[in-house]
């Protein structure tokens, strides 16, 4: 691991299937070619001591080293690589009338039970899947494939979001059926996520009543690109010191007119109003 | 930190386009409402170029200053906040600047040949 910024040049992204949910890997009968290279995701630290020549002297703007140079003017945006592998995972999605949702919360929020909820509840109706994106472990993957649904498991590793190139390796793993619903936990994370298109076809914050209700301003990065907010565990409403009002004022601050659902995942409140939501996806698709 | 990949896919962009011709000098653009932090991206800069084409290439950062235009009173102005209010009271507002996040422009030396989708312009070597 490189101690000064802790990414690891080993221990790179892995895509697990549930044995339980799913026997083997790459069983997909569909042919996404991505074509990405992961083996230099991992980029040499090993002998990278840090003992670069901080004092390189290139500002000086001394005209006497070496040939003459030319400037190349390239104008790509940053974000364009993984903005194009989200389009194909948009595409694929499209062509196999998946509909991707990309669910972001901080840490603890409340997701994976929401997201057992929701499948215990409407699986029958409506088939789900899931990328789950951790670090580290199987332990939410486990969570849903006790549901019954189908789930992959990314861990990022050192990786602090998910990015389109890793849910392309989960969709060529989980292999989502025709027609079903796909949730994307990504990484408990405000900051990170918000920036990485994944190909989702909508975006869902979800907050819960034991964080700030001016979460929305302080991460508004995160909630202006939401085209739902949930706010969760309600039913600690009478515990917590958690204004509604507020944090929907803020929320809409950030996204104008972004829809808002109150639930409780664990007591039921609110979830008929999500999954009229989910259904209005769906059938929009 | 994910000015960590985000790096890493520039220097990716870069050796893609411009092949194994040593890079001197790189130049992007990182807006200051665009949610990336400029002293991150030259801290990553480093560790992501050791061993690339971009090794040792100075890097370059200009930070269009945020701008934004009130949908309520009409009036623009400058900002540095991502959810900027009028001074009018409102929050009605659409950011016109500040979110930019580009690659502009490398410096290479002169024995490359630019891919046919770049546009060279003379050099300042």
């Amino acid at each position: 691991m490189c101690a000064t910024c802790g990414c690891s040049a080993d221990a790179g992204v892995r895509v697990t299937m549930l044995e339980r949910s799913r026997a083997g890997t790459g069983s997909s009968d569909h042919e996404h070619d991505h074509g990405h290279d992961h083996g230099n995701h991992g980029h040499d630290h090993g002998d990278h001591g840090h003992d670069h020549d901080h004092g390189h002297d290139h500002g000086g703007h001394e005209h006497a080293h070496g040939p003459t140079t030319t400037v190349v003017s390239l104008e790509v945006d940053l974000l364009a690589k993984n903005d194009e592998l989200a389009q194909r995972n948009r595409s694929w999605l499209a062509e196999h009338d998946v509909v991707a949702l990309n669910l972001m919360s901080s840490p603890g929020a409340g997701k994976t039970t929401l997201l057992e909820r929701t499948i215990r509840d409407l699986g029958a109706e409506l088939p789900c899947s899931v990328l789950e994106g951790d670090q580290e472990t199987l332990l939410d993957a486990e969570r849903i494939g006790a549901t019954g649904a189908r789930v992959v498991q990314i861990n990022t590793g050192a990786g602090c979001h998910l990015d389109a190139d890793m849910v392309a390796d989960g969709l060529r793993v989980l292999a989502p059926e025709q027609g079903s619903l796909l949730f994307v936990e990504n990484v408990g994370n405000l900051v990170c996520p918000a920036l990485f298109d994944l190909g989702e076809g909508a975006r869902v914050v979800i907050m819960s009543v034991t964080e700030g209700a001016d979460k929305p301003l302080k991460y508004p990065h995160m909630f202006r690109t939401a085209d739902l907010m949930l706010v969760n565990k309600i039913d600690l409403l009478p515990y917590v010191d958690f204004d509604v009002t507020r944090c929907v004022e803020y929320a809409r601050r950030a996204k104008p007119d972004v829809p808002v659902i109150e639930v409780s995942a664990t007591r039921g409140d609110g979830l008929s109003t999500w999954y009229d939501w989910l259904r209005a996806r769906v059938g929009a698709s | 930190m994910h000015e960590l990949s985000i790096t890493q896919s520039v220097v990716t962009a870069i050796t893609q386009r411009m092949g194994d011709v040593p890079v001197r000098r790189v130049r992007l653009e990182i807006g200051r409402l665009s949610g990336l932090v400029p002293d991150s991206v030259r801290f990553c800069f480093e560790l992501v170029t050791a061993g690339t084409s971009c090794e040792g290439a100075l890097l370059e950062i200009d930070e269009p200053a945020g701008r934004a235009h009130c949908r309520t009173c009409d009036a623009d102005f400058d900002t540095t906040e991502v959810l900027p209010l009028c001074d009018c009271g409102s929050a009605d507002v659409a950011t016109l600047g500040g979110t930019e996040l580009r690659i502009k422009e490398v410096e290479v030396t002169e024995t490359c040949v630019p891919p046919a989708d770049v546009r060279p312009t003379p050099g300042s070597g």
